[in-house]
């Protein structure tokens, strides 16, 4: 039975947790709040750079000697796989969720007698992956100091994946990712951009877009615009993670200050009760006492 | 009949530009100007450093842009690009800095003939830029 004053110590450091968890749930939400709107405005980038690889990779004709960052090497031998968690913890099942995910792909690269390579982006990723995969972890890069997301950091990114790729150090390249659904679900993703895997045409309308100009020839702007593409899917999956990465913090922090919450109240009843029963105690002795004389 | 089409440049921050009065746009693509009117045929071509001029009803606007791709298709240019500014908010500072860096990476002598072509280009635009 702890003590009385133990118990009051105890409420009131729960109560102060409870404060610094409501104040990171307001800092995430304001910060999901940014997060979310940047993830809106680089979608058109993205999208349009999808659409113009779309219209070109429909016009290449002669598939043999299309730039290999599109076909691939031919090979499945070394995977590289890109691994993007946050820098920091205290966010829920954030980082667990992409590493999960990650491991499984790992283990099966693994059993499938093949290389595997990883870049982990994001300290926590290469805190939780380098116990058990540390001699496949080729690079480790932290974006700690930029404040914010920004295209820079995603392009070196991508130029050390091309500088990789033109060196033949890999054959297929996944990156992970968690895909921002809505605050409560961020769904762990896993996306091959090399080679650029070719979407289900679900959207035909192949006849009518094969009429372009281009200028240069076709090769050349692919080869030109891939590279901008893996940096371009880097920096989209940079963007869904930060969102994802505050809308999970939030959710996880409003947890955190209601389980708090309930803490208190049981400890409140719990000091109310052991006071009472004291006063009850002190009462008794005395009129026990009072009645012996 | 109205001769004016659509503008979007972007960049992978944010929609920079959207216009929808335009009635020419002059882009420096790789193997040269291209001046773009309505009803261009469509057209996908490549950026090289230089000033993208759009002139639409009203005004006259000029941007720097070092790289990116255009698109043209039913009436509307895309520009993707990754580094633009709008020559009014030209910072000084920055243009000297990329100009001594560009002339730093020209000075080295592992880059082919067509860096050095493209390097030197741009520290061409870039000291037209400062200069005004």
């Amino acid at each position: 039975m702890p003590s009385l004053d133990d118990l009051r110590k105890r409420i009131t450091s729960v109560k102060s947790t409870q404060k610094i968890t409501k104040a990171m749930k307001m800092v995430a939400a304001a910060k999901l709040r940014k997060a979310q709107e940047n993830a809106e405005k680089g979608r058109p980038y993205s999208e349009k750079m999808n659409n113009v690889i779309l219209n070109l990779s429909k016009s290449i004709t002669d598939k043999e000697n299309a730039p290999k960052l599109l076909v691939g090497t031919g090979e499945e031998k070394v995977h590289l796989c890109i691994v993007l968690t946050a820098d920091r913890g205290l966010c829920g099942g954030f980082n667990t969720n992409i590493i999960k995910k990650a491991k499984s792909y790992f283990e099966k690269i693994i059993s499938e007698n093949k290389t595997l390579k990883i870049i982990t982006v994001g300290s926590k990723g290469y805190d939780q992956l380098k116990r058990q995969y540390k001699s496949y972890i080729v690079e480790n890069i932290s974006f700690k100091e930029s404040k914010n997301i920004n295209y820079f950091d995603a392009d070196k990114v991508g130029k050390i994946i091309i500088e990789k790729f033109e060196k033949n150090e890999f054959d297929v390249c996944a990156i992970f990712y968690n895909k921002f659904k809505n605050v409560i679900t961020q769904i762990p993703q896993e996306q091959q951009i090399v080679p650029l895997n070719e979407d289900k045409d679900d959207k035909d309308d192949s006849g009518k877009d094969n009429d372009y100009e281009f200028e240069p020839d076709e090769d050349e702007i692919l080869s030109n615009l891939l590279p901008k593409n893996i940096s371009t899917q880097i920096f989209k999956a940079m963007l869904e993670n930060s969102a994802s990465e505050q809308g999970s913090r939030m959710t996880a922090m409003d947890n955190a200050t209601r389980n708090a919450g309930e803490l208190v109240d049981r400890l409140t009843i719990e000091y109310n009760r052991s006071r009472q029963a004291a006063i009850t105690k002190e009462l008794i002795e005395i009129i026990s006492g009072a009645e012996s004389l | 009949m109205s001769n004016l089409f659509n503008i979007d440049i972007v960049n992978p921050e944010q929609s920079f530009l959207s216009k929808d009065n335009v009635f020419e746009v002059l882009i420096p693509a790789v193997e040269g100007e291209i001046g773009i009117l309505k009803d261009h045929i469509p057209i996908i071509s490549f950026l090289k450093p230089g000033i993208i001029r759009v002139f639409s009803e009203s005004e006259e606007q000029s941007f720097y842009v070092e790289d990116g791709i255009v698109e043209f298709k039913d009436n509307t240019l895309s520009v993707l690009t990754s580094s633009i500014f709008d020559l009014k908010d030209a910072d000084k500072n920055f243009v000297s800095e990329s100009i001594s860096s560009a002339e730093a990476e020209l000075s080295k002598d592992n880059i082919d003939d067509q860096k050095r072509f493209l390097l030197n280009h741009k520290v061409e635009v870039l000291k037209s830029i400062s200069i005004n």
